[in-house]
């Protein structure tokens, strides 16, 4: 509400009078440097941020961050165990090569590490080409084999033999920014329906917040699952990732019309409210200019709570096998070869892609309950 | 409070009836039936079946009628005879396909749910009341690991650390050598050693959440004025907080039991899938899978029947606890 007095327009400053001035060199600072203020109060806020930071800069380059492409495998080392480092001087960075064999009985392959076989590591090498930002053609990466094509598994690999670490670079791509466009699509939604309901009020209202009940008792994963399945096999990646976003965000939106609802209908007895309705602004003017700048903070907290539920939601669906398929990689999909107990047992690394889930959700919290605090800085 | 009672059941019928149409929608909305499934399988095999065959199986089915016909069939008979309909992957009706699993989803989810409570609300309160304590933050952090962690993710972990430092099968209800025995004291005994790692499993979202509702809840009646007049007056500390705070932050969390129910169900279905446990979760997994209409439709049919007799129950529920709800109840 302090907004409103704000944002209207400063007096010129020869007619300022001492008080004014004195009030803004010291404790009038805008209204996002105080949420950023109490943003950092927010220590696990803060270190959610920075842990986020780097993870979406890697996934947008993931072509470069990723030591191979998503798709380049090695047949002969299906579930090679994970590499590790190793530094001398003859070499410079290099790791071990594995030799295979066999189990005569239970025909299982098992992998040791070869001491004879060195395979040499290099940074910004040559190796898998891809497209920088999908435009520019490159084949540098950060880090890979000298010899493009040696085994390279700092994560290990997965049954055909790719690389983990690789593909899970791919994946984030995918697993980021799902849950960023879906709540994107709910916002919009809930912000449009839950204005229109809260705004006019009357039967209009009425309809709308039967609706989403109706929506809201709809169990979700029953919908979503039936939903999912029922996308045509015959869709691209780009397509089914679109309706799955959809799907999700589909569900997402009817909390947040609630909340936006709950909003303008106490806002429209304010005062400013009243004020500006008595000094001529049009009505869009009052919503757009007045009403949503004073909740505006309040919804993007809300927002970013419903980030980490959609990334939760993709991973589940694409574990299940209904989500996002192959070739598409996300870390649902990269899941989906964890789903057998055995497999995990004879390749734990399977699960990593899970350990990241974890950590980019409770990062994910961790900022949204920051922001939640840092939504109403005058408390 | 009569008059709100008979309006929630009409709207209930109205909801019930609204999901059960959608939900057919949905399920024919892909390209295809169940016919497609019995093609692609048969091509699978290498095999081929012949356009009379499939109208044949068209026809016994009743896919060649068309869309409301088929919904009307499938509707009366669920309200009339309490038919559920055939499945076709299994060739069994449905009610009895769901009768054999739907209890075993029932005990999970209510030990589950049990769980949850005792364990969220002695730390939620103790949160609350001693906040920014070192216990407090260890409980924040728990729950939001708990909430950022998904259920089958838990459930893999917890299965290979069973395979592979306890040597134990951990998925499905018994181990091998009671699986065909009859019902006796080691039996039951063998259900429950299996039964407690999906119970935490499920349960451990649902409790990390309920830590923080409650915690926020408590925190915002603790500096009300009505706590000090009762700490002024001379109550003893523990009588005060359970009879008035206490009591106050546990209304938003009645109105949320509605919405735990069908939430336990979500998450039971990923954990059976995973642990290959035979409640309802897997079932409808395959059939959304395999296009198996009545199947899926009376799966969602039964849940959004829970979820909104859930919620009245808890509308209901609330009102008996709060007494500024029910005065508002009569005087509306």
């Amino acid at each position: 509400m302090v907004q409103t007095i704000q944002a209207q327009p400063a007096p010129p400053p020869q007619a300022e009078p001492e008080v004014v001035k004195s009030l803004r060199d010291h404790g009038a600072l805008p209204q996002w440097r105080l949420m950023w203020r109490q943003f950092r109060r927010h220590k696990l806020a803060l270190i959610g941020l920075i842990v986020l930071v780097p993870i979406y800069f890697i996934a947008v380059f993931s072509g470069f961050f990723a030591p191979a492409a998503s798709d380049s495998a090695h047949t002969a080392l299906p579930y090679a165990p994970p590499q590790r480092v190793h530094f001398s001087s003859e070499h410079g960075l290099f790791v071990y090569g594995y030799s295979s064999t066999r189990d005569q009985e239970t025909f299982e392959q098992t992998f040791t590490v070869d001491k004879n076989k060195i395979v040499d590591v290099g940074l910004f090498v040559r190796g898998d080409e891809y497209k920088i930002l999908g435009l520019i053609p490159s084949d540098i990466h950060l880090i890979g084999p000298v010899k493009a094509g040696d085994p390279f598994f700092l994560l290990g690999a997965d049954q055909s033999g790719r690389d983990l670490l690789s593909r899970l670079i791919h994946g984030a791509r995918v697993s980021l920014s799902i849950g960023l466009v879906g709540v994107l699509a709910a916002s919009v939604l809930g912000l449009l329906i839950g204005g229109i309901s809260g705004y006019l009020g009357g039967p209009i209202d009425n309809a709308i917040q039967r609706v989403i009940e109706f929506i809201m008792s709809i169990p979700t994963l029953p919908l979503w699952m039936a939903l999912s399945a029922s996308l045509p096999d015959s869709w691209g990646p780009l397509t089914r990732y679109f309706a799955i976003t959809v799907i999700l965000s589909l569900i997402g939106w009817t909390g947040l019309a609630r909340d936006v609802r709950g909003r303008f209908l106490s806002l429209r007895e304010e005062d400013f409210v009243m004020a500006a309705r008595l000094d001529g602004v049009s009505r869009g003017g009052i919503i757009f200019g007045h009403m949503v700048p004073s909740f505006a903070s309040h919804i993007i907290a809300t927002v970013s709570m419903a980030v980490p539920t959609m990334i939760l939601g993709e991973t589940s669906l694409s574990f299940l096998g209904l989500g996002l398929q192959a070739p598409a990689v996300s870390w649902g999909v990269l899941l989906e070869g964890a789903q057998n107990i055995r497999a995990v047992a004879t390749a734990p690394w399977l699960l990593a892609p899970g350990l990241a889930v974890v950590v980019v959700v409770l990062a994910m919290n961790f900022v949204g309950d920051g922001l939640r605090d840092a939504a109403d800085p005058y408390k | 409070m009569l008059r709100y009672l008979a309006r929630r059941l009409g709207w209930m019928v109205v909801t019930l009836a609204a999901i059960s149409f959608v939900t057919f929608v949905v399920i024919k909305l892909p390209p295809g039936d169940y016919t497609s499934t019995v093609i692609a399988n048969a091509e699978a095999r290498g095999q081929a079946i012949p356009e009379s065959q499939i109208a044949e199986l068209k026809r016994h089915y009743g896919l060649d009628k068309p869309f409301l016909v088929q919904y009307w069939t499938w509707i009366s008979g669920v309200v009339l005879h309490g038919d559920l309909g055939q499945s076709f992957a299994w060739n069994q009706s449905v009610a009895s396909l769901i009768g054999n699993r739907v209890l075993l989803s029932i005990v999970l989810s209510i030990a589950s749910l049990l769980f949850v409570w005792s364990i969220a609300f002695p730390i939620g309160i103790y949160s609350a009341l001693r906040q920014y304590s070192p216990g407090d933050y260890l409980a924040s952090f728990l729950g939001f690991i708990g909430m950022a962690v998904p259920e089958f993710m838990l459930a893999l972990v917890m299965m290979y650390i069973g395979f592979r430092y306890f040597g134990q099968s951990v998925g499905g209800l018994f181990s091998p050598e009671y699986a065909d025995a009859a019902w006796n004291l080691g039996k039951l005994l063998d259900l429950i050693s299996h039964l407690w790692v999906p119970i935490v499993v499920v349960g451990v979202a649902g409790t990390a959440s309920l830590i923080r509702i409650t915690r926020a809840n408590l925190l915002d009646e603790l500096h009300k004025p009505y706590v000090a007049t009762a700490r002024a007056k001379g109550l003893p500390e523990w009588k005060l907080l359970l009879k008035y705070p206490v009591r106050m932050s546990l209304s938003p969390f009645f109105s949320t039991v509605g919405w735990l129910l069908p939430g336990l169900i979500s998450g039971e279905t990923i954990v059976s899938v995973v642990m290959s446990l035979p409640t309802s979760g897997p079932l409808l997994l395959s059939g959304v899978k395999s296009q198996d209409m009545y199947l899926v439709g009376s799966f969602v049919l039964i849940l959004s029947a829970l979820t909104v007799i859930g919620t009245m129950l808890s509308d209901l529920a609330l009102a008996w606890w709060d007494p500024r709800i029910r005065h508002r109840l009569s005087k509306g």
